[in-house]
């Protein structure tokens, strides 16, 4: 019987599929990627909350009032579960809330769309969350510990969050004419985005390679699509809604679905800042950071003056 | 004064005073809960965004409760959704204090604080209702607005007792706050019966208590009790602050522009 | 925004405080209840401990090799080490 030794630098550890710690030795590179990656996911949860919070008022029952808030509430704590992976790699909240106000970290472009009506909160939960469980199952196993212990949480969470999305629709789409109508449309503009979420095709993506033998990435971008399409369309049916694509067939021969060319123009045009909410959304979260600025300094004012005393 | 049985606004449908006294609770409760989720996105802090959520999704639970006990006691009876979102805001029964607008953070901890006191003492009485469902709702609400109340006091006494600016805001937020802030403890809308009986609890008998408290959190957050007359309001009978109309649009035009849908 | 606190839960009574993740706050009383909406959303604990990040010693992955190596040939620790005849329970 054997105990194994333990493994201790940091190619051992990628190579015997072992998790890698906070305080372990680990190439700049990687520590930088993680940064970036866990960075871009913690601001994506908290840039997401503007869409659906834009219906929180207004949700349509009492019952999908209490959902929406408990959602938009988990991706909060999401965040906070990202942020705090991230801290362990070096970097401090406030820097990384700091380089997203400034605009120099990213947030999934996703979120650059806007919710128009009570539909796209359904869109948003069935197709954008079902794309990002997709993503995000296979962080769970992500070689760095923290992000991925985070990432369990978080997907635990999301399951909720697409089937909450499904339902919705499935209301709508067996509602009233207006009702399935709003339905259709939410797919309509939601369909599209959602597949773009995976990233450029894997010929075009730049940091597949690498993050794949780090262990950061397990699947690359067409294969996570791919998996997510033939996910979605039976779905679909289920839902009585139609996918906006007319070049969606089942392909026997791969024992996948067929879809059509995915006009990446588009992504690379909200990624560059030009997407209809990119601006908006931006000032949002930096009116937020800084209306709160005074609560903040009043917090740890009190807790100096309360440490102060305490010595005396 | 008026009748006690005044229809609250759905059509046909009789209100009885006990369906009358929880649909003034389940006002409060929702209207707190939508003023509250206007934050969500744009709080202080991440954690705050979690923590104000936590407190209007209770407040929104507890109104939902009362509301569906409410619906069942009409006749005909009429589900949650109809109290919430087909009555005008005339047949609304919420105090004025619930649907002023937010402010700042400082206006929304001591709305928080003198509203979470003001329920502590209400629910932890209320257990004792001779009515079994009151008294249910009430043992579910009375732990939620312990805690809503601790959270406000946390954070009026970081903002009393922190720096000059959060100091300032939150005496300004105090001042303004507390002359609407009489109408939870006025009685003269419940049907007196209702008190007499057991069923409800004297709002009146709650000022000391919920004061006091409130009054010594106050001291300690090192900010003066305001000296200003109540503010005159009609929240009870339905009759309300310009804001409210506003607020109750934009709950209701969804549900309004699909009359008979569900969601 | 405050210190960084670590967060321990308690999932029920029976099992220990387990490490969740962390948690900004300026002081300990701010930093239980942050952890309490945080991190216990669906009843995932029945007691809370937060403990300053800064306070906690943690041992070193360069100390790794002589913390915890030399157990590893110590096999006659392990109950599995030992034979019993079958059939016996022990």
């Amino acid at each position: 019987m054997g105990y194994p030794r333990v493994v201790s630098t940091f190619d051992d550890l990628i190579a015997a599929n072992e998790r890698v710690e906070p305080r372990d030795e680990m190439p700049d590179a990687y520590r930088a990627t993680l940064v970036r990656q866990i960075a871009q996911h913690a601001h994506s949860e908290i840039i997401g909350m503007q869409p659906e919070g834009n219906w929180l008022t207004r949700a349509p029952s009492l019952r999908r009032k209490a959902i929406l808030l408990a959602k938009v509430q988990d991706e909060a704590g999401h965040g906070l579960y990202l942020y705090a992976a991230a801290e362990t790699l070096g970097v401090s909240r406030d820097e990384l809330l700091d380089a997203l106000h400034a605009g120099k970290q990213k947030y999934s472009s996703i979120f650059n769309y806007p919710t128009l009506t009570w539909a796209d909160i359904g869109a948003i939960g069935w197709l954008v969350d079902g794309a990002a469980i997709v993503n995000q199952v296979p962080l769970c196993r992500c070689s760095y510990g923290p992000y991925a212990r985070a990432m369990v949480r978080v997907c635990k969470e999301e399951s909720f969050h697409q089937r909450q999305g499904f339902e919705l629709l499935h209301t709508l789409s067996h509602g009233t004419e207006a009702q399935h109508a709003m339905a259709q449309d939410a797919v309509d503009r939601w369909w599209w985005p959602s597949l773009m979420m995976f990233g450029p095709p894997d010929d075009a993506s730049t940091h597949t390679g690498q993050s794949m033998a780090w262990g950061i990435k397990r699947f690359s971008n067409d294969t996570l699509r791919q998996r997510f399409v033939d996910m979605t369309v039976p779905q679909a049916e289920a839902l009585g809604l139609t996918l906006p694509d007319p070049e969606l067939r089942w392909n026997e021969e791969r024992s996948s679905w067929d879809f059509g060319e995915i006009d990446f123009t588009e992504l690379f045009e909200v990624v560059k800042g030009n997407g209809p909410c990119n601006a908006q959304r931006l000032a949002h979260r930096v009116r937020a950071h800084e209306e709160g600025a005074w609560v903040r300094e009043a917090a740890s004012a009190y807790a100096e003056k309360r440490a102060a005393r305490e010595v005396a | 004064m008026v009748s006690t049985s005044e229809p609250v606004g759905i059509a046909g449908a009789a209100v009885t005073d006990v369906a009358h006294y929880a649909i003034a609770l389940g006002d409060d409760a929702l209207i707190a809960s939508q003023r509250l989720t206007e934050w969500i996105t744009l709080a202080p802090q991440l954690e705050e965004d979690v923590a104000l959520g936590n407190i209007a999704l209770d407040l929104l639970g507890q109104a939902r409760l009362l509301f569906q006990y409410a619906g069942s006691l009409l006749d005909p009876p009429v589900g949650e959704d109809d109290l919430a979102y087909f009555r005008d805001e005339r047949a609304f029964r919420n105090v004025s204090l619930v649907e002023r607008p937010n402010g700042d953070f400082a206006v929304t901890m001591a709305r928080l604080l003198v509203f979470s006191a003001y329920q502590l003492e209400l629910y932890s009485r209320l257990v004792q209702s001779t009515d079994s469902t009151l008294a249910a709702i009430a043992a579910k609400a009375v732990k939620e607005v312990a805690y809503h109340r601790d959270h406000a006091r946390q954070w009026v006494l970081r903002l009393g007792d922190g720096t000059a600016e959060s100091h300032a805001r939150m005496q300004t937020a105090l001042d303004a706050e507390w002359p609407w802030t009489a109408e939870l403890f006025e009685a003269g809308w419940l049907a007196p019966e209702l008190v007499a009986g057991g069923l409800a609890v004297d709002p009146a008998a709650l000022a000391q208590p919920a004061l006091a408290w409130v009054r010594a959190v106050v001291a300690e957050a090192t900010l003066a009790e305001p000296e200003v007359r109540p503010a005159v309001s009609f929240g009870r009978v339905g009759r309300h602050t310009e804001e409210m109309g506003r607020l109750l649009a934009e709950l209701q035009h969804l549900a309004r522009s699909h009359p008979g849908a569900t969601w | 925004m405050g210190d960084l606190w670590e967060v321990f839960v308690r999932p029920k009574r029976g099992l220990a405080h387990v490490h969740v993740g962390s948690i900004h706050a300026t002081d300990a009383a701010m930093a239980l209840r942050n952890a309490r909406d945080v991190y216990t959303r669906r009843q995932e604990g029945v007691s809370l401990w937060v403990v300053p990040s800064a306070e906690i010693t943690a041992s070193s992955p360069d100390e790794q090799d002589s913390f915890f190596d030399p157990a590893a040939d110590k096999a006659y620790r392990h109950p599995t080490f030992y034979e019993v005849p079958d059939g016996l329970h022990i």
